[in-house]
């Protein structure tokens, strides 16, 4: 979706600047998860506005469903029971793209324009110009973007990106009836996170935090976390998210290096064939084998 | 040439039909893989009909090279043996570089560069065909987990510049070599071009004269 295309921060291959005469403050989604109460408003709301429809599955014996996320559902909720130190504890994490400053996808993609991020943060893919290679989900340090069979095109939230553009808050937060979710600038709801950890310690949640991993240079998808020392309790939410040295190395310096490194030995066997001449037959040898001619 | 007595046969019909099968399959793949290695590449993709059909043809021609250089690989194999002879050959590359062949130890159908070409080319293909079955996305990759996909993605880049480049040095002694395209387009090479590069060869074929 291209509506905000004056305010471009980055597309994926893409080695010029971007439109980006406009700038927007940075937005973000909080997803305060003490207070979900695991309805799947939003998993309904975002099918809704997006308008996809994702097969009817099957009753795994959770509440998890779909199982997981597909080109069809942007967002699932993951239920997690366990064991802390307070009892059983429910923990209901809303999955889907965190919109990384950073993100493993767009730095991975090698299609131009397939992948945007608009300065207000939001990561986007363009389908139109997506070729279906798959390389963002082998970027991706959360697994999110999810390609469909149907088209070869990836798919994930686009944080209502098309909502936002017009003022709007994304389809998920309008609907969820806790205020579980909230939206706003960034710098804001940073703010209000701070309100609602200090109520969790207040009521004994002392290891209470904000998740905006810095590994990937803050997101702008974050949650509060009753115990944000142990991120992986809610249902394996990495702790130390980063693009990683593999595909560092995959996306670095050593591409252009190594082009410029082929394209210098090009010049230089044509130096040398210029230089030295071309390797032929030996005078002696052609005379050894005159008569036979 | 098939007519003229002073020629000697280098490669069968069958090794030159497949070679070049190889060779071709080698430029598309090496075509459709740039144009996704680096944005500046992009462009190549209008050789193969947008970037989504580059994505979708590039792994399946990777299939029918793999199957044309294996079969190269067998019939070359025996002949690629590295011997003492072609250690003491390659201590002397740089004079060759140069243009004096005259203290080359002779060598037989294949000289010690060409050895090492080979290995490296065997080497890259057997990575680049494991790598590139690990990164398709369509068909195998969902079967691998992602640190082993990346690890691949890395592999794959990695061995597809080195067989490059070695490709690229392998087409520039074609051209360098006056006549050494003759033996892979003909089959057939002059004697004097045989005694003069492949010294041992060409005793072995014509028991000296
Ligand atoms: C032998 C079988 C091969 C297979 C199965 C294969 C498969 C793949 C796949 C699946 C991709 C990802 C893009 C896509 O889906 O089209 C890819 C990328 C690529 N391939 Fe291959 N390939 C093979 C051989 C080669 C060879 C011989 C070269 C050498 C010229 C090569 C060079 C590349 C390059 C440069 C890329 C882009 C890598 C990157 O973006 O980092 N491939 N290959
Ligand atoms: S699947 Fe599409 S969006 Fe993802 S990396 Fe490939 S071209 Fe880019």
């Amino acid at each position: 979706m291209a509506l905000q295309s004056l305010d471009i921060t980055r597309r994926s291959a893409t080695t010029i600047p971007s439109p980006s005469q406009r700038q927007t403050p940075e937005v973000a989604k909080l997803i305060d998860i003490s207070k979900c109460i695991g309805c799947k408003a939003c998993q309904v709301a975002c099918m809704e506005w997006n308008d996809t429809r994702d097969v009817v599955g099957t009753n795994h014996g959770v509440l998890d469903n779909p199982m997981d996320l597909s080109e069809n559902s942007w967002t699932v909720m993951r239920y997690a029971e366990v064991q802390t130190d307070r009892g059983l504890e429910w923990l209901i994490r809303k999955d889907g793209c965190m919109h990384c400053a950073n993100p493993g996808c767009l730095k991975s993609c090698p299609a131009p324009g397939a992948i945007v991020q608009y300065s207000n943060g939001i990561v986007d893919f363009h389908e139109e110009n997506c070729i279906g290679c798959g390389y963002c989900i082998t970027g991706c340090p959360f697994n999110i973007p999810r390609l469909s069979n149907k088209d070869s095109k990836v798919y994930k939230c686009t944080l209502c990106s098309d909502r936002v553009a017009v003022g709007l808050e994304p389809a998920c937060v309008k609907t969820c009836p806790t205020g579980a979710i909230v939206f706003g600038t960034k710098e804001d709801m940073l703010h209000h996170a701070e309100g609602r950890i200090a109520d969790l310690k207040s009521r004994g949640f002392a290891d209470a935090g904000i998740y905006d991993p810095k590994g990937v240079g803050g997101t702008h998808v974050m949650y509060v976390l009753q115990h944000a020392d142990r991120p992986a309790l809610y249902c394996g939410l990495p702790k130390d998210p980063s693009i990683g040295a593999m595909v560092g190395l995959w996306k670095g310096a050593a591409k252009p290096l190594a082009s410029f490194a082929l394209a210098a030995g090009a010049l230089g066997a044509f130096l040398h064939y210029v230089t030295k001449g071309p390797n032929k037959v030996s005078e002696e040898i052609e005379k050894e084998f005159e008569n036979e001619k | 040439m098939k007519n003229d007595q002073n020629t000697i046969i280098r490669y069968t019909p069958s090794e030159r039909a497949n070679h070049w099968v190889s060779a071709i399959t080698f430029i598309l793949l090496a075509l459709s893989g740039l144009a996704l290695f680096h944005p500046a590449f992009y462009p190549l993709t209008q050789f193969f009909g947008g970037g989504v059909w580059t994505r979708i043809l590039h792994p399946f021609i990777g299939i029918v090279m793999a199957i044309s250089f294996s079969i190269m690989f067998s019939s070359f194999r025996q002949l690629n043996v590295m011997t003492p002879a072609d250690r003491e050959w390659l201590g002397h590359v740089r004079e060759i570089a140069a243009g004096n062949e005259r203290n080359m130890p002779e060598s037989g159908k294949f000289n010690g560069g060409q050895k090492v070409v080979f290995r490296l080319m065997v080497s890259c293909m057997v990575l680049l065909i494991l790598s590139g079955i690990v990164i398709w996305r369509s068909y195998f990759a969902f079967m691998f987990p992602r640190a082993v996909i990346r690890l691949s993605s890395v592999v794959h880049a990695v061995s597809a510049t080195i067989m490059i480049a070695v490709i690229m040095f392998h087409i520039y002694a074609g051209i360098w070599t006056k006549e050494s395209i003759d033996a892979m387009l003909y089959g057939r090479v002059r004697r004097a071009w045989a005694k003069q590069h492949h010294a041992a060869w060409f005793r072995q074929m014509t028991g000296g004269k």
